[in-house]
C-alpha cells in the first residue's frame, strides 16, 4: 500500500473534503465496506431506539399498579421494541458484518452485485423509517392508532380491518415488507458472492468458518423471508380488497397466519443467531492461539441447524390445539436442532482447551456468550416440552429464555465482533480499560435483568401486560429485573463513550492488531476500497499463519 | 487436525497445486438461481393457501362451476419456453435475425397467455360475479393466478427489452449467456404456470 502511494505524484497535501462532499460520497457509495458500516450503525442507532421503548416499558414494570405508561402505549412499545429489535437490529447486524468481511474474507473486491447491494441497505433504511414515520402518520383516516400495536407477530384475527382500525397495522406490513425485499436482495447477493468469487485455492474445505456460517445463513433467509412477504401481502389483501384469508367469518383460517408467520419467524432466530456463531468461529480460535477444533463438524452441524430450523415452527403454537400427532413431531424436531447447536458449544470448549487464552476483549465477550448461550438453550429444550409450554408459552419464562438468545447469545457476540474487527474498519483500537468497564457493567445488568426474569414467569406473570396487582410475589422480582436494565444502560454509555473516544484518539491498529489468520488481516487498516492490490492465493484455512510460519504452514496437515 | 502422510512428505514451500484455471460458477446464473429460490418460497405460500381452502367457500361461486382448463394459454405458455431456447441457439451461432424472430414468437405466445387470462378473468368478475371478496375461492385463485400472470407480465417486459436490443441490432453471440440467463426465469415462470394448473384446475376443480 505504502509503495503504491508513494508512487503517485502528489502536488499538494489532498484538500479535506466538505461536509457536502461526504455525505455525497456515502450515499451513493457501492463499496462493501462503506455499506456494511452504514449497515451496522443504522442498526445501532435502532438498537438505541428500541433499547429506549424497552427502558419505558420496565419503569411501567418496575412497581405494582403503576400508571407511567398508558395501556395503549405499553402495546405499542412491545410491538415496536420487537420488530424493530428483529428486522432493523438483528437482520442488519448479519448484513453489515456480512457485507464487510465476506469480501475481504474470501479474497475479493467487492460483492457480485455491488449497486444491488446499495439498493438493499436503502430499502432496508426507508423500510426501517416507514415504520417509525407510523408514529407521526399512523392515525391514517379513522384517527385511531398511531404506531403499531398488535404484537411483534401480528396475530390475526387482530390485524383485521375490524379490529385494527387506522393505518398502523399497515405501516407495520409495509416497512417490513419493504425492508424485507432489501434482506432477500442482500441475502442473494451475499450467497452469489460466496458462490462465485472466491480466491484460487479456496475451496469448500478452507473457507473461512464465518464465511460458511453467512453462506448457509443467506440460503435460509431466501427460502423464509418470502413466505413472509406473501403472508404480508395476503393481510395487505385481507385489509384493503376484502379478501379472506384470515378472515374467520368467512371461513379463513387464523391458525393458518401463525403457521405462515412462524415458519418465517422461527428459522428468523437461527438466521439471528448463526452470525453470532459465525462471529465466535473467528474470535475463539484466534484468542485460544489454536486452529478450529472439528472444522468439518462445525460446517455439517450449521448445515443441519439451517435444514431443521425449517421444520420447527410450530412449537411456537402448542397452546393454539395442534393435534398430539404435530406436537409430538415439533417436540422432538425442536429437541433434535439442540444436538448440532451442542456439537458448535462442544467445539468452542475443544478449540480453547489446551490453548493459550488471551483473555482481550473480543474473548471475553465471546466466554460469557458461550455460558448464556447454554442457559438459553437448555431453557429453549424445556419449552419444546408440549406441557411445560402449555404451562409457561406466553409468560415472562418464554420472554426471559429468548432475550437470553438475543442478548447473551447474539449481541454479546456482537460487542466481541465490534471489539474484534473495530481496528479493521477505523484502523483504530478500541479501549480496553473502557471495554472492560463496558463488559462488567453490562453484563452483570444483563444477569441481573435477565436471570431473574424467568421467576415472575415461572410464577404465572404473563407477557404483554401493562400493569399486575401487588402481593402476587412478583413485586420484587419486577423491581430487580428493571433495576438491572439501569445497570445495562450505564454500561451501554460506557461502550458509546469507548467508540466515540477510540474514534477520535484510539491507539492505531496496524494491519494485524490480534495476529489473526485470515485474509481481511493481510491488508491495511481501514482496507483500500479496491480491498487486496493483488487477489490472494490460499492453500489453507489459515492462510496467513502460511505465510507467518512459512517452517511449518498449515497445509502440510489439512 | 490429522497429520497425513502425503502432507509431510511435500518438500516445504510446495503447497500443493490449485486447479488452474481457477474457475467458479456464473455470477449471473448463480444469481439467478437464487432469485428463483426465493421465488419458489414465495410462490409456494399461495399454493399452500390455495390447497388448505379449497372446499372451503361458505357461498358460491365454487370452482367446479365456473372455472374452464385454460387449454390453450397454457400450450401456448409451455411451447414459448422451447421458442426461447431456439432463439438463444440462433443467437449462439450469430443469426440474429433468427433470433429476433423465435424472440418476437415468445412474447407472443406469451402474450397470448396474458390475453387468455384476461378473458377469463373478465368472465369471472362480470358473468359469474366472482372477485376476490366474493368467497375464500375467489380469495386465493386471485391472489395465486395473480401473481403468477404479474410474472409472466414483469418477463415479457424483459423479454421485450432485449427484443429491442435484438431489433437495433445491439446484440451478438457473446450475449447469447445473458440471455439464457433470462430465459432461466422465464422457465421458472412456466414451471410456476404447471403447478398453478394442477393445482387450481385439476385439484381444486
Amino acid at each position: 500500500m505504502t509503495v503504491l502511494e508513494e508512487g503517485i505524484a502528489r502536488p499538494h497535501a489532498p484538500e479535506r473534503a466538505s461536509a457536502w462532499e461526504v455525505v455525497h460520497d456515502w450515499v451513493t457509495t457501492v463499496d462493501h465496506k462503506k455499506l456494511g458500516v452504514m449497515y451496522i450503525s443504522s442498526a445501532l442507532v435502532f438498537f438505541l431506539i428500541a433499547g429506549f421503548e424497552a427502558t419505558l416499558m420496565r419503569i411501567q414494570l418496575a412497581v405494582p399498579n403503576n400508571d407511567f405508561l398508558p395501556p395503549n402505549t405499553f402495546n405499542r412499545l412491545f410491538t415496536m421494541h420487537g420488530t424493530t429489535m428483529v428486522f432493523l437490529v438483528g437482520m442488519p447486524m448479519f448484513f453489515g458484518f456480512a457485507n464487510y468481511l465476506t469480501p475481504l474474507m474470501i479474497g475479493a473486491r467487492d460483492l457480485a452485485f455491488p449497486r444491488m447491494n446499495a439498493f438493499g441497505f436503502w430499502l432496508f433504511l426507508f423500510g426501517g423509517i416507514l415504520l417509525y414515520f407510523s408514529f407521526l402518520g399512523g392515525d391514517g383516516l379513522y384517527g385511531a392508532g398511531t404506531a403499531p400495536d398488535v404484537g411483534w407477530f401480528a396475530y390475526a384475527p387482530l390485524t383485521g380491518k375490524a379490529f385494527s382500525r387506522g393505518n398502523s397495522t399497515d405501516y407495520w406490513i409495509l416497512g417490513i415488507l419493504v425492508s424485507g425485499f432489501g434482506s432477500t436482495g442482500t441475502a442473494l447477493n451475499l450467497a452469489a458472492t460466496i458462490l462465485t468469487m472466491r480466491c484460487p485455492g479456496m475451496t469448500w474445505g478452507k473457507l473461512p468458518l464465518f464465511v460458511w456460517l453467512m453462506l448457509v445463513n443467506c440460503l435460509l433467509t431466501l427460502i423464509i423471508l418470502t413466505p413472509l412477504t406473501a403472508a404480508q401481502v395476503m393481510l395487505l389483501f385481507d385489509r384493503y380488497l376484502g379478501a379472506h384469508f384470515f378472515d374467520t367469518q368467512a371461513g379463513g383460517s387464523a391458525v393458518l397466519w401463525q403457521h405462515f408467520f412462524w415458519f418465517f419467524g422461527h428459522p428468523e432466530v437461527y438466521v439471528l443467531i448463526l452470525p453470532a456463531f459465525a462471529m465466535a468461529n473467528e474470535i475463539v480460535p484466534v484468542f485460544s492461539r489454536k486452529p478450529l477444533f472439528g472444522y468439518p463438524f462445525m460446517v455439517g452441524a450449521t448445515v443441519l441447524i439451517g435444514f431443521i430450523s425449517l421444520s420447527v415452527w410450530a412449537h411456537h403454537m402448542f397452546v393454539v390445539g395442534l393435534s398430539p400427532a404435530a406436537n409430538t413431531f415439533f417436540t422432538l424436531s425442536t429437541m433434535a436442532i439442540a444436538v448440532p447447536t451442542g456439537i458448535k458449544i462442544f467445539n468452542w470448549l475443544g478449540t480453547m482447551w489446551g490453548g493459550k487464552i488471551r483473555f482481550k476483549m473480543p474473548m471475553l465477550w465471546c466466554t460469557a456468550f458461550l455460558f448464556s448461550f447454554v442457559i438459553a438453550g437448555l431453557t429453549g429444550v424445556m419449552l419444546a416440552v408440549v406441557p411445560w409450554d402449555w404451562q409457561l408459552s406466553d409468560s415472562y419464562f418464554v420472554v426471559a429464555h429468548f432475550h437470553f438468545v438475543l442478548i447473551g447469545g447474539l449481541l454479546f457476540n456482537i460487542f466481541a465482533a465490534i471489539y474484534y474487527w473495530f481496528p479493521k474498519v477505523t484502523g483504530r483500537m478500541l479501549d480496553e480499560k473502557l471495554g472492560r468497564l463496558h463488559f462488567w457493567i453490562f453484563a452483570t445488568g444483563f444477569y441481573l435483568t435477565f436471570t431473574t426474569m424467568h421467576f415472575p414467569g415461572l410464577l404465572g406473570m404473563p407477557r404483554r401486560i401493562y400493569t399486575y396487582e401487588a402481593g402476587r410475589g412478583w413485586d420484587t422480582l419486577n423491581l430487580i429485573t428493571s433495576l438491572g436494565v439501569a445497570v445495562q444502560l450505564v454500561g451501554l454509555t460506557f461502550f458509546l463513550w469507548n467508540v466515540v473516544r477510540s474514534l477520535l484518539k484510539g491507539d492505531p491498529a496496524g494491519d494485524d492488531p490480534w495476529d489473526a489468520w485470515t485474509l481481511e488481516w493481510s491488508t491495511t487498516s481501514p482496507p483500500p476500497e479496491y480491498n487486496f492490490e493483488q487477489i490472494p492465493v490460499v492453500h489453507s484455512r489459515r492462510p496467513l499463519w502460511d505465510l507467518k510460519h512459512p517452517e511449518d504452514p498449515d497445509w502440510r496437515y489439512e | 487436525m490429522t497429520t497425513s502422510t502425503t502432507g509431510t512428505l511435500l518438500p516445504p514451500g510446495a503447497p500443493p497445486a490449485i486447479p488452474s484455471p481457477w474457475a467458479l460458477p456464473d455470477k449471473g446464473k448463480v444469481g439467478m438461481l437464487l432469485l428463483i429460490l426465493a421465488e419458489s418460497s414465495f410462490f409456494a405460500i399461495f399454493v399452500v393457501a390455495y390447497l388448505f381452502y379449497i372446499g372451503k367457500s361458505l357461498n358460491g361461486p365454487f370452482p367446479a362451476d365456473v372455472l374452464d382448463l385454460p387449454i390453450v394459454g397454457s400450450i401456448c405458455l409451455l411451447s414459448s419456453s422451447v421458442t426461447i431456447m431456439v432463439a438463444i441457439r440462433a443467437l449462439r451461432a450469430g443469426q440474429t435475425g433468427r433470433f429476433n424472430l423465435w424472440w418476437l414468437v415468445t412474447i407472443l405466445l406469451g402474450l397470448e397467455f396474458l390475453i387468455g387470462t384476461g378473458v377469463e378473468w373478465y368472465g369471472l368478475i362480470v358473468h359469474h360475479g366472482l372477485w376476490i371478496d366474493t368467497n375464500l375461492f375467489g380469495t386465493t385463485f386471485y391472489s395465486l393466478v395473480g401473481f403468477h400472470a404479474f410474472h409472466v407480465t414483469i418477463g415479457l417486459l424483459m423479454l421485450s427489452l432485449v427484443l429491442f436490443f435484438g431489433l437495433t441490432g445491439r446484440l451478438a453471440p457473446e450475449h447469447a449467456e445473458r440471455t439464457e440467463i433470462l430465459s432461466w426465469y422465464w422457465h421458472f415462470v412456466d414451471t410456476v404456470w404447471i403447478v398453478v394448473f394442477t393445482v387450481v384446475y385439476v385439484v381444486g376443480r
